[in-house]
């Protein structure tokens, strides 16, 4: 097994593990939180896939998509952190069961 | 028709001036709605200049900086693509009409203190986004316009500041970007298993194996949850119901339909080889549950954009119904088209159908259905307008909405999948219920008509040309449809290489 098998498996066990996190957990910030570990997971993988056997060189388009991967998943999370921030504010709570509406 | 390579001028720009004038927005602050409008009418003429060439030259390809795939950024434009983006143009330039009055300086500016300036930019971010991904002949690309379109249809939702509108904000921002992640993740999978992203290199190298069946999975099951189809659509009715009315309105028409758009091309030309019948149904029954779910609850809704914005859910299924009845019956156009159909008819009768809503939430100060006695006495503009987008929604001649459900309707017929005919049947007479519902309080006449205040008469127009546009399109049918087939190559390859 090479050490890129190894990485892109813990990236996709990563990926899973925060898509579950991000679909069970109760509180807005826990969810953020897990939607992060799920990108990382994601850029690990395709870092891991740019890996070309044979070659020291890189792959640089999966290299490419991790940048703008985390230039996204940055202004995302601080953007969504801004609004339960916000949230907070205005209703005084921050997690997602108590002003659940229906 | 040989595709060009140079590719037209309009493709880039129908991107790029959207992006600049919301920069230039920004920047300016003064007389925003007047920006916007300019903007606005500059990009529907370059989506309309894009469409003629289309229809003229046949399919385009853009190469944006002399760059080509796999480090460049390729556009593409054929007919589905033109379809769409007269749909979007045709929609946007009525939203940016309505919402110059809906944020007029001289409306009731307690609901938005300063942010109705903020509409202007982001709604134009929101347009760049939509040509963008419309426009993306790879499927990264689409992931960045999908990023784009979800943060700036977010923040849309939260111009109006009250804690609901918020609190869906945060709910839809989650689950777009779950979406967008799983989506990416996808991408990543046919990148280690097919060394590329174009759609055209993919649908030619792609074949019935373990990591282009994973990567259709995670990036259908992103899709889905964005265009919120039955049972991921928890978020949508909130944030569409708390949104201002314009915004409602563009993402009940556009927002949704983008990424059922990219599932469409995905499912259709990029893993036309991979897709089976078992997997097509999955959608299939999703979007025929939807149906259901979503007329009997917007039967149930107590405010008319409550209403409103569950009438989307069920809409959105009659879409996904369009990948069982499209794979079971490769060699006829008549599944898609009904779907490409029913996009636009729907995209212009709920836009009017919120612009009412929002008409009339402006107006009385509430819209809860109950109370909505003697409504047509005094708007009946609005009110016809809601009537006659009520026809196309119900799926009555000669509207739009009826040429689509037709064409569904007699796909579903041809094949063994007459259970689908069923359901299309069955969600015209809910439709049908929960329409009329809102004609039996509105339709009462009243001699103490309550608080009412004068709105500007462009909100009401605006709604009423949309609802116009959704019955002229079932006029038109014939014409349309062979444009859609504009440059077929991306769709069905199989169908293609089978043929003589």
């Amino acid at each position: 097994m090479e050490p890129s098998d190894l990485y892109g498996s813990v990236g996709i066990a990563l990926f899973a593990l925060g898509i579950y996190g991000a679909t069970a957990l109760g509180q807005f910030m826990r969810q953020v939180l897990a939607l992060n570990v799920a990108g990382t997971g994601v850029f690990m993988f395709l870092i891991a896939i740019a890996h070309r056997a044979g070659t020291p060189v890189p792959d640089p388009v999966p290299h490419a998509m991790v940048l703008t991967g985390i230039v996204v998943a940055v202004s995302a999370t601080a953007f969504i952190l801004v609004l339960i921030g916000r949230l907070r504010d205005l209703s005084g709570s921050s997690s997602a069961q108590d002003d659940r509406d229906d | 028709m040989i595709e060009r390579a140079i590719g037209a001028p309009e493709m880039a720009l129908v991107v790029a001036v959207p992006l600049l004038a919301a920069c230039a927005i920004l920047l300016v602050r003064r007389r925003t709605a007047v920006l916007g409008m300019v903007a606005s009418l500059a990009i529907a003429a370059l989506a309309g200049c894009l469409i003629w060439r289309i229809a003229q030259e046949g399919p385009q390809r853009m190469n944006l900086g002399g760059w080509s795939a796999p480090l460049g950024i390729t556009l593409y434009a054929d007919g589905l693509s033109g379809w769409m983006l007269g749909t979007t143009a045709l929609i946007a330039l009525f939203v940016s009409v309505y919402g110059s009055g809906y944020f007029h300086r001289n409306q009731p500016a307690t609901q938005f203190g300063g942010t109705a300036n903020f509409f202007w930019p982001l709604w134009m971010f929101l347009w760049a986004a939509l040509n963008a991904l419309i426009l993306s002949a790879d499927v990264f690309n689409i992931y960045v316009a999908l990023e784009l379109l979800g943060l700036s249809s977010v923040a849309l939702v939260t111009l109006s500041q009250a804690a609901p509108a918020v609190s869906a904000a945060v709910r839809y921002l989650l689950v777009s970007l779950i979406g967008s992640l799983s989506y990416l993740m996808g991408t990543a999978f046919l990148y280690a298993g097919a060394g590329t992203l174009g759609f055209k290199e993919l649908a030619s190298i792609l074949h019935p194996e373990s990591f282009s069946f994973a990567a259709l999975a995670l990036m259908s099951t992103g899709l889905c949850m964005k265009s919120a189809l039955f049972p991921l659509h928890f978020w949508l009715p909130p944030a569409h119901e708390n949104a201002p009315a314009p915004v409602s309105a563009a993402l009940s028409a556009l927002v949704v339909k983008a990424s059922f758009f990219v599932m469409l091309r995905l499912w259709f030309s990029v893993f036309d080889r991979v897709v089976t019948e078992e997997a097509a149904m999955v959608p299939g029954i999703l979007g025929a549950a939807a149906v259901i779910a979503g007329s009997v609850q917007a039967l149930s809704a107590q405010r008319l954009k409550q209403l409103v914005a569950y009438s989307t859910v069920a809409q959105v299924g009659y879409l996904f119904m369009v990948f069982p009845l499209g794979v079971l019956n490769p060699s006829s156009w008549t599944a898609v088209g009904g779907a490409l159909y029913l996009v636009s008819a729907h995209a212009c009768a709920k836009a009017a159908a919120f612009m009412v809503a929002g008409n009339v939430l402006r107006a009385y100060g509430h819209d809860r259905i109950e109370d909505l006695r003697g409504v047509v006495q005094q708007m009946p503009v609005s009110m016809f307008a809601f009537a006659v987008a009520g026809v196309s929604l119900i799926g009555l001649p000669p509207s739009g909405g009826f040429i689509a459900k037709w064409l569904l309707l007699t796909a579903a017929l041809e094949g063994p999948e007459w259970g689908f005919a069923a359901v299309i049947v069955a969600g015209g007479l809910l439709a049908t219920a929960y329409i009329f519902r809102v004609f039996s309080r509105s339709f009462r006449n009243v001699t103490d008509l309550g608080d009412f205040k004068k709105i500007p008469a462009r909100m009401e127009w605006s709604a009423l040309t949309l609802s116009l546009c959704s019955m002229l399109l079932g006029l038109t049918a014939t014409h349309v449809l062979e444009f859609m087939q504009a440059g077929t190559p991306l769709i069905r390859v199989a169908m293609m290489e089978a043929g003589p």
